[in-house]
């Protein structure tokens, strides 16, 4: 009996352990005006990797919004030299992507692809991608770039990759996957909590927080070695870790001398020194681009709102004055607004706001939707939403127009940061 | 002496477990206390009255609460919680071997991280408290878990009320 009742607890297991490993389902909400009528051929060669990259690079450019796809019907070439041109244009397609993909006998996949421009008739892109054994997703993605940059004159995020924490019961898992959430690795596993990952400028490390210790302290991780370290282990709580643009420094928020408060250290935990001295609480800060001021959240002024400082120290602005409160502010890429998770009415909002201006502007129609972080071509913001009763990641165009939902299979999606084009 | 209040604790542990009924059990450590005086006649005697009469484990004390309230965003102990603070206060200044870890925890409105700075500083005002009444430093721990350990999931203020909180967690 108790032979049996393993046999079965094992089939469980092995069932629930494949559909926590099954891939993101995406879910499209609304879309972009102006989209670019494109199509892509799946490519020759070896048929099911032709497959396989066609629907990485449909999927990536359908999420960005920007696109519409125009069904080939039937029409198949894989040269430029097989492309009759007029059968394009009657279907109203601009760009045609074509070509072919082989596996080679050390496994590496190498695919060559055109982008023909259907109105004028000539050549866009003529390159050859090829990635590592079974990374074939990595050659889509790559394809998906350079369409979009050439179509667009934007850079692509498709290749970046993106950080959030899976929570199922009392299991935490720190999860590193490809921008549309596929090709998910685990980068830790444990029974207690885990929070604010945080990318390294060059995509090498995550520094981030676990309660491993039985509190909150900051570690840094290699991706590549997976060597970690303690390099805040306080008494008290020790938190909210940022990098400098430059890499060098580590904001992380303390406790140590009593309220969180702001310090600078470097990533290994050395040279520790305090740069805010408000008493209340200080946390969440986020570098500018140019590493010379930084965005925190403080409830210094009675409830939690935004402020700027210098990082070399000085007096702090408040930034956001609208009902409610704001938190986990972030610097677009061009330096030029943040984003925020905006509490007002008991709904939380995903907003902009322009430096210059102060005009805030909500990206989002409300619900349970925290910490927003830029793509690093500043078009798309990830964040964390609800749906049907489960923490999801989200993705919302900067212009607020184009939303997309990604459902993890098992378990609540939280914390989620974009990486760094690598 | 530690190793047999570790062992009597592990007995009522167990009887607790057995029985199912761990309030009738917690009231009435004789059986387990004279199960360890066959191991260890000398002390067992004394930690059996000492266990028997400490107000920690009287559910009708005041120090049965292990618990504070607050409403959102909060941290400052509210006047309806002040008595219980301060009986646990009186109770570590007399009782200077026993050693308590402040909570402090969340609902989950507000980022994680603000919630985890909250929780400190809720922890951090109840431990202060229990220094201005008589404990000492040493026997003081603060954590904060934030919106991390929910006590209840819902999203609606019967499940915030419960988890904007700090617990008295004393080490065994």
């Amino acid at each position: 009996m108790q032979k049996i009742l393993f046999a079965v607890l094992g089939v469980l297991m092995l069932v629930h352990t494949s559909m926590a490993r099954a891939a993101l389902s995406i879910e499209i909400i609304g879309a972009g005006e102006h989209q670019i009528p494109v199509s892509i051929v799946p490519f020759g060669g070896d048929e099911k990797l032709g497959l396989a990259i066609n629907e990485v690079v449909t999927g990536d450019l359908l999420r960005s919004g920007l696109f519409r796809l125009v069904d080939p019907a039937g029409k198949s070439p894989h040269e430029a030299a097989e492309v009759h041109y007029p059968d394009w244009q009657v279907r109203g397609t601009e760009a045609l992507a074509i070509g072919t993909v082989s596996a080679q006998a050390d496994g590496r996949i190498v695919a060559r692809f055109r982008l023909l421009d259907v109105v004028k008739q000539v050549e866009l892109i003529g390159q050859a991608v090829s990635a590592g054994d079974g990374q074939i997703r990595a050659v889509g993605h790559r394809i998906a770039d350079l369409i979009y940059e050439k179509l667009t004159g934007n850079q692509g995020v498709f290749s970046t990759r993106i950080a959030y924490v899976n929570r199922q019961g009392k299991i935490f898992s720190l999860i590193v996957a490809d921008s549309d959430g596929h090709n998910e690795q685990i980068v830790l596993k444990q029974n207690e909590p885990i929070m604010s990952p945080s990318w390294s400028p060059d995509g090498s490390h995550l520094a981030y927080v676990s309660f491993e210790t039985g509190h909150a302290a900051v570690f840094v991780q290699s991706l590549y070695t997976h060597q970690r370290k303690a390099v805040a282990n306080f008494r008290g709580s020790n938190s909210a870790p940022a990098w400098s643009p430059d890499g060098k420094q580590l904001a992380v928020v303390l406790t140590r001398d009593g309220s969180s408060q702001i310090y600078l250290m470097r990533p290994d935990g050395g040279e520790i020194r305090r740069i805010t001295f408000s008493g209340a609480i200080d946390t969440e800060p986020n570098f500018s681009p140019d590493g010379q001021s930084m965005l925190f959240t403080s409830d210094r002024g009675g409830s939690a709102q935004v402020y700027r400082m210098p990082v070399a120290g000085g007096a702090a602005q408040r930034l956001t004055f609208a009902a409610g409160s704001s938190y986990s502010p972030r610097h677009s890429p061009d330096g030029k607004s943040f984003v925020f998770a905006h509490l007002s009415g008991g709904r939380f909002y995903i907003s902009l706001q322009d430096f210059q201006t102060g005009q805030m502007e909500a990206l989002t129609e409300g619900g349970w939707e925290k910490k927003p972080s830029f793509a690093p071509n500043g078009r798309l913001i990830l964040f964390a939403s609800e749906a049907r009763g489960r923490g999801i990641l989200a993705t919302v165009s900067s212009d607020g127009r184009v939303k997309q939902h990604m459902y993890t299979q098992s378990g609540d999606a939280r914390e989620p940061v974009w990486g760094p084009h690598l | 002496m530690k190793k047999l209040v570790i062992s009597i604790v592990l007995v009522n542990l167990l009887a607790a477990c057995a029985s199912q009924k761990p309030h009738e059990t917690t009231a009435v450590p004789a059986a387990p206390a004279a199960s360890a005086a066959a191991t260890a006649p000398a002390t067992a005697s004394a930690v059996a009255a000492k266990t028997a009469v400490d107000p920690l484990n009287d559910p009708t004390s005041i120090l049965a609460g292990r618990s504070v309230y607050y409403p959102f965003d909060v941290a400052a102990v509210q006047d309806a919680d002040k008595p219980l603070v301060q009986a646990h206060a009186a109770y570590l200044s007399k009782n200077t071997a026993r050693n308590v870890r402040l909570e402090g925890n969340c609902d989950e409105r507000g980022s994680n991280e603000y919630n985890l700075a909250l929780g400190q500083r809720r922890a951090d005002g109840v431990m202060k408290m229990l220094e201005l009444g008589g404990a000492k430093t040493g026997q003081l721990d603060s954590v904060s878990y934030g919106e991390e350990k929910p006590k209840a999931t819902g999203h609606e203020e019967s499940s915030w009320s419960q988890n904007r909180r700090t617990d008295l967690n004393y080490a065994k």
